[in-house]
């Protein structure tokens, strides 16, 4: 996994009517039809794809990442409860495949939340005003935003800071972009030791390998 | 020291150990459901890292999200859509090289990977089960800590068994007195999501507790449970009693006589203490729920039957009046208009929330000696190959056919609409899924979720009622 540490890029702002888009789910960020793949690569081109393109098929320029200033925006700015619905990590690894780093919004769906540090990327929650101002300030193809992770602080193009919460662990594999299984492998014994007390204490569970 | 939740003693039992770097918990998972969609890339990892399945006898495979429901005897030959065949000739590969038990499709013991796990009796009291699913809280009706993970999370527990998390808040569900006659699992999950919001039980496992809650029966319990998720819980819990002991005896994999005992004195410690303390608490009078159904695109968007759908002129907050205005114009329904009575041109019973026997026999109910109107394609897709074989024995395959619904083989189908099975554009359907998103269905579908006995009643009479 790529590590997180600091990001400036412009940013686009998920709106409907001048608000933040709230319970922007996992299937409006990637359609089913994307899912029949085997990679983890490629998937940008079905990122938002229903708000994206037009039902012929051409892309629809009202959308924001396909209005020019907003081209390679890496930080999405959202409403509450970001990436419900499924479980689908091709949510996470659209995004990422996009270019967008960091998702900023009041609150995140728990399974998106967590995939998201799986794939470095930052998900950052900020009170709903908050989130609105920072979306009314995306407009320029020079509106560049800075996240910086170690100081957990994002950067508005007008030079304001704003300080974030997270979770110290992590954030600590974010900075290192840690491979969590490798690390969980370290604590094999411990994982040895829990196995043959399982296999005394609830017996019923133990099955035969074929 | 007050006393422990449900959750809280199935946590203890399998915490393996806290890193001390990052906080997180090592929690052991006893049984690891997968299916063709969530796994490639995650069997692809291990590959890369020459890394092998640590307990394959802990997983069990099926193939369900974007399998036809028509001609599965054909095998993967018979599966046209290529991209569909690839991923399920993947699943076939990395089962066979890893050991796994895999019921493919066509085997009588495949279906939707949330009706299987169940009915082979893998499922279990105290179990930790996870899937790359989000609606593996399902099997919470067990009492067992069930949730859906990612592809990353998939890999982690195929190599070690094991899973990094953080530990959830407690909330309770209280659902005291009875539902009322007609008033189903279904009514209640929406009921309860229409409440709470889809964010009502972000960061927490919802046990749902009650004399309403054990007098359902088990399907009944995992169609509430299959629903947490969609209130924003990870998982939902139902502590263990007769009816559980009495559902799991007999099934293939619960345990045998002489193991059985000892399992079951067990299951008997599974209930939240009652000075357990809880970070939350919701209570609902079953009495107060009605028949409901969806009206929007996210499941929290739900009402009475006998409701109307909201008004944005009477909403003060924006951005809930923007929410509610797109969610109109998206379903194309006037401000304010009851719901009862809207057309729809497509029925779906089926999916991991409602393909069970008794949801067939409660829709077949309804399906006996009518027809279903001429402007209504139906559907019922059984849960699984059994569910399939035992609604046949009942011959309700014959009561749905008869009165015009088509009768399908298992899968996933048009809940997520993976298969071939999808609404057209403008298409409105009443479903028994689980997810009324934007185009869930199908792009520009309109999908209006309820349970079975709604469902098949608006495939005779073409309108919600």
């Amino acid at each position: 996994m790529k590590a997180f540490t600091t990001l400036t890029s412009t940013a686009a702002a998920l709106t409907h009517k001048g608000r933040l888009m709230a319970n922007v789910d996992t299937d409006m960020i990637i359609p089913k039809q994307f899912l029949k793949t085997t990679e983890r690569e490629g998937l940008s081109r079905g990122l938002f794809f229903e708000l994206k393109t037009k039902a012929d098929g051409s892309p629809d320029p009202d959308f924001v990442l396909n209005q020019p200033a907003h081209q390679g925006a890496g930080i999405l700015i959202a409403g509450d409860n970001f990436g419900c619905g499924s479980s689908r990590e091709h949510a996470p690894w659209a995004l990422l495949d996009q270019g967008i780093t960091c998702v900023i919004a009041p609150s995140f769906a728990d399974i998106f939340h967590n995939n998201c540090f799986k794939n470095g990327i930052l998900p950052i929650a900020l009170p709903a005003e908050v989130c609105e101002a920072l979306a009314e300030q995306t407009g320029g193809a020079n509106h560049r935003f800075t996240v910086d992770l170690e100081a957990q602080t994002v950067t508005t193009p007008e030079g304001a800071t704003i300080q974030f919460n997270i979770d110290p662990g992590r954030k600590q594999s974010l900075l290192e972009g840690l491979d969590d299984i490798g690390q969980t492998l370290q604590a094999g014994e411990t994982i040895d030791a829990f196995e043959a007390r399982r296999a005394h204490e609830t017996p019923w569970l133990q099955r035969r390998a074929s | 020291m007050s006393g422990k939740t449900l959750y809280d003693k199935i946590w203890d039992a399998h915490l393996v150990h806290t890193d001390p770097a990052s906080g997180d918990a090592l929690i052991y998972i006893d049984l690891h459901l997968i299916h063709e969609v969530t796994t490639p890339q995650a069997f692809s990892g291990l590959k890369a890292n020459a890394r092998r399945v640590r307990r394959p006898e802990l997983t069990l495979a099926v193939a369900d999200h974007n399998t036809p429901t028509e001609n599965q005897a054909a095998g993967l030959e018979g599966v046209r859509d290529e991209a569909a065949r690839n991923q399920l000739a993947a699943l076939t590969r990395n089962v066979a090289e890893h050991g796994i038990e895999f019921f493919p499709m066509g085997d009588v013991r495949n279906g939707i990977v949330h009706v299987v796990g169940p009915e082979q009796g893998r499922t279990q009291p105290g179990m930790t089960i996870v899937c790359g699913d989000s609606h593996t809280s399902t099997h919470g009706a067990f009492g067992a800590l069930a949730h859906g993970i990612g592809t990353s999370e998939v890999e982690h527990v195929l190599a070690t068994q094991t899973l990094r998390t953080q530990k959830s808040r407690n909330m309770a569900i209280e659902v005291s007195g009875q539902l009322r006659e007609g008033v189903t699992a279904k009514d209640l999950a929406l009921h309860l999501i229409s409440v709470i919001g889809t964010a009502g039980g972000t960061g927490h496992v919802m046990e749902y507790r009650g004399d309403a809650v054990r007098a359902l029966s088990m399907e009944g319990r995992m169609t509430l449970c299959n629903l947490s998720i969609e209130g924003g819980a990870r998982a939902g819990l139902i502590a263990p009693d007769e009816t559980t002991f009495e559902y799991m005896k007999g099934r293939p994999a619960a345990p045998k006589a002489g193991a059985w005992e000892a399992a079951e004195a067990h299951w008997r410690t599974l209930f939240s203490d009652p000075d357990a303390k809880w970070d939350r608490v919701v209570e609902i009078r079953g009495e107060d729920v009605e028949p409901t159904v969806t009206w929007g695109t996210s499941p929290e968007q739900a009402i009475p039957l006998s409701g109307n759908v909201p008004d944005p002129a009477t909403i003060n907050d924006p951005a809930h009046k923007a929410a509610v205005e797109r969610a109109l114009h998206y379903m194309d329904l006037a401000p304010g208009a009851p719901i009862s009575g809207t057309p729809v041109q497509r029925v779906f019973i089926g999916s991991c929330t409602n393909s069970r026997i008794e949801d067939l026999r409660a829709a077949a109910k309804i399906a006996q000696g009518a027809q279903v109107a001429d402007s209504v394609r139906a559907m019922v897709v059984p849960g699984s190959g059994l569910v399939r074989a035992q609604a046949e024995a009942e011959g309700l395959d014959k009561v749905f056919t008869e009165a015009g619904f088509e009768w399908r083989e298992p899968g996933c189908s048009m809940c997520l609409g993976m298969n071939p099975d999808i609404l057209a554009p403008g298409e409105r359907c009443a479903s028994t899924s689980n997810r009324n998103f934007e185009g869930r269905q199908g792009r520009g579908g309109r999908t209006h979720l309820m349970s079975p006995t709604l469902a098949a009643r608006a495939a005779i009479t073409g309108v919600i009622g």
